[in-house]
């Protein structure tokens, strides 16, 4: 399998873990922010927990919740890297939601608004600059996925390897320049989509 | 045009809001010193705090069992709260586009409409903030000390504004404020907060 088609693989695998992930994380986000209900601060501490676990230790769990049909396919990788880059985005999502003065989602309520509309003119707006920074760093979170996706998902060429993956097989392999050549392009991927989404948020601002 | 507030409590931080009162002139000034609830009987008129009992009637509306959305009530808060992210223009149109340019004329706003709101002067924000409440063609206008944070030519030159919007618009005001020579200038009727706050 080539360098291109293992970057490739993985940038599309971390963008469609993170573009699932964005809707139920903002939704969940927001009830942290505003709500006050039983058993939230269970959910707080599910929703940090694969940020202090071991990767490795989360793969195993989810092996065991995943079905058989999923496991060592491209969904696994999806669904490990979704988990491993959730805390990120909830947690970046929640602050920002908090940031956002309530004052304002009122005065848009005695103009009219319902809440839905509410949340796409008023919240959501002023919180997205937060929001863009955590979806970042889950995506760079979910490109450098390693433990619990070799566990899930296995190191299948052309099926379920990932860039990290990759590496690590072919530094067991004693392929060390091959390894190295999957560094550099990782880097230059992960410097460009932080550099996008940097300037984008900036020009939002 | 008759705002009834009846048996209404508001439940505060430190003590229960308990208002009576039947408001039924132009311009109703609510008066009282800084800690009564001033704000927080504005709020719980827009639908945006809760009651722990009493009812808010204007007319035939009882509008306390309405959500805020429903209740068609202008509110202009003391901080304007005007959206940061939206230009003037769509600012004042987000409720609504009634009369928009008798407003806009009446306000003097015209000049400012594809600004942003961040770079406004205090005088302007609260015009622009005017404008939105007026756009929705609402039933009541909720002033909270509309003049707060302005230097002194600066003032009279809003309350004149607000005076053009009180003879202009066939709209009630309830004008929230702590100031004596406010209330000279504008009100026809007072109601006071009592002083001493009822603890709980």
């Amino acid at each position: 399998m080539t360098d291109a088609a293992i970057i490739w693989f993985t940038v599309r695998m971390a963008a469609l873990a993170t573009g699932l992930l964005i809707p139920p994380a903002l939704a969940l986000a927001l009830l942290l922010a505003r709500g006050t209900w039983r058993g939230k601060s269970v959910i707080e501490t599910l929703v940090a927990l694969p940020l202090v676990m071991p990767p490795v230790a989360t793969g195993l769990i989810l092996l065991k919740l995943v079905p058989h049909s999923v496991v060592f396919t491209w969904r696994a990788v999806v669904i490990a890297m979704m988990v491993m880059s959730s805390p990120f985005i909830v947690r970046a999502a929640r602050v920002a939601f908090e940031n956002v003065n309530p004052r304002y989602e009122q005065i848009a309520r005695t103009l009219g608004a319902h809440e839905p509309r509410v949340f796409f003119t008023i919240t959501l707006p002023l919180a997205l600059r937060g929001i863009a920074g955590g979806v970042v760093l889950g995506f760079a979170r979910a490109l450098g996925e390693f433990g619990a996706t070799i566990l899930v998902a296995g190191n299948i060429p052309g099926r379920t390897t990932t860039l990290a993956v990759a590496i690590y097989d072919r530094v067991q392999l004693g392929h060390d320049s091959a390894a190295w050549h999957l560094v550099a392009a990782g880097v230059i991927v992960a410097f460009v989509a932080i550099l996008l989404s940097e300037k984008s948020t900036r020009r939002r601002a | 045009m008759t705002l009834v507030i009846d048996d209404l409590v508001v439940p505060l931080a430190h003590f229960d809001l308990q208002v009576t009162a039947t408001m039924g002139a132009r311009v109703t000034a609510i008066f009282g010193p800084s800690g009564a609830g001033k704000t927080s009987l504005l709020d719980a008129i827009a639908g945006l705090r809760a009651l722990k009992s009493g009812r808010i009637t204007f007319d035939d509306v009882v509008l306390s069992d309405l959500p805020a959305r429903a209740r068609r009530i202008g509110y202009v808060p003391q901080e304007t709260a005007l959206f940061p992210h939206l230009s003037v223009a769509r600012n004042i149109r987000y409720g609504g586009r009634h009369h928009e340019h008798h407003v806009v004329e009446v306000l003097e706003i015209e000049h400012l409409l594809d600004r942003g709101v961040t770079a406004l002067s205090g005088g302007e924000q609260k015009r622009v903030a005017l404008a939105r409440a007026l756009l929705t063609a609402p039933r009541l206008l909720l002033l909270d000390e509309p003049l707060s944070g302005l230097d002194w030519p600066l003032r009279d030159r809003v309350m004149q504004f607000l005076q053009r919007v009180r003879d202009d618009f066939n709209v009630p005001m309830l004008y929230v404020t702590h100031d004596e020579e406010e209330l000279a200038a504008i009100a026809d009727e007072v109601v006071k907060l009592p002083i001493q706050p009822h603890s709980k």
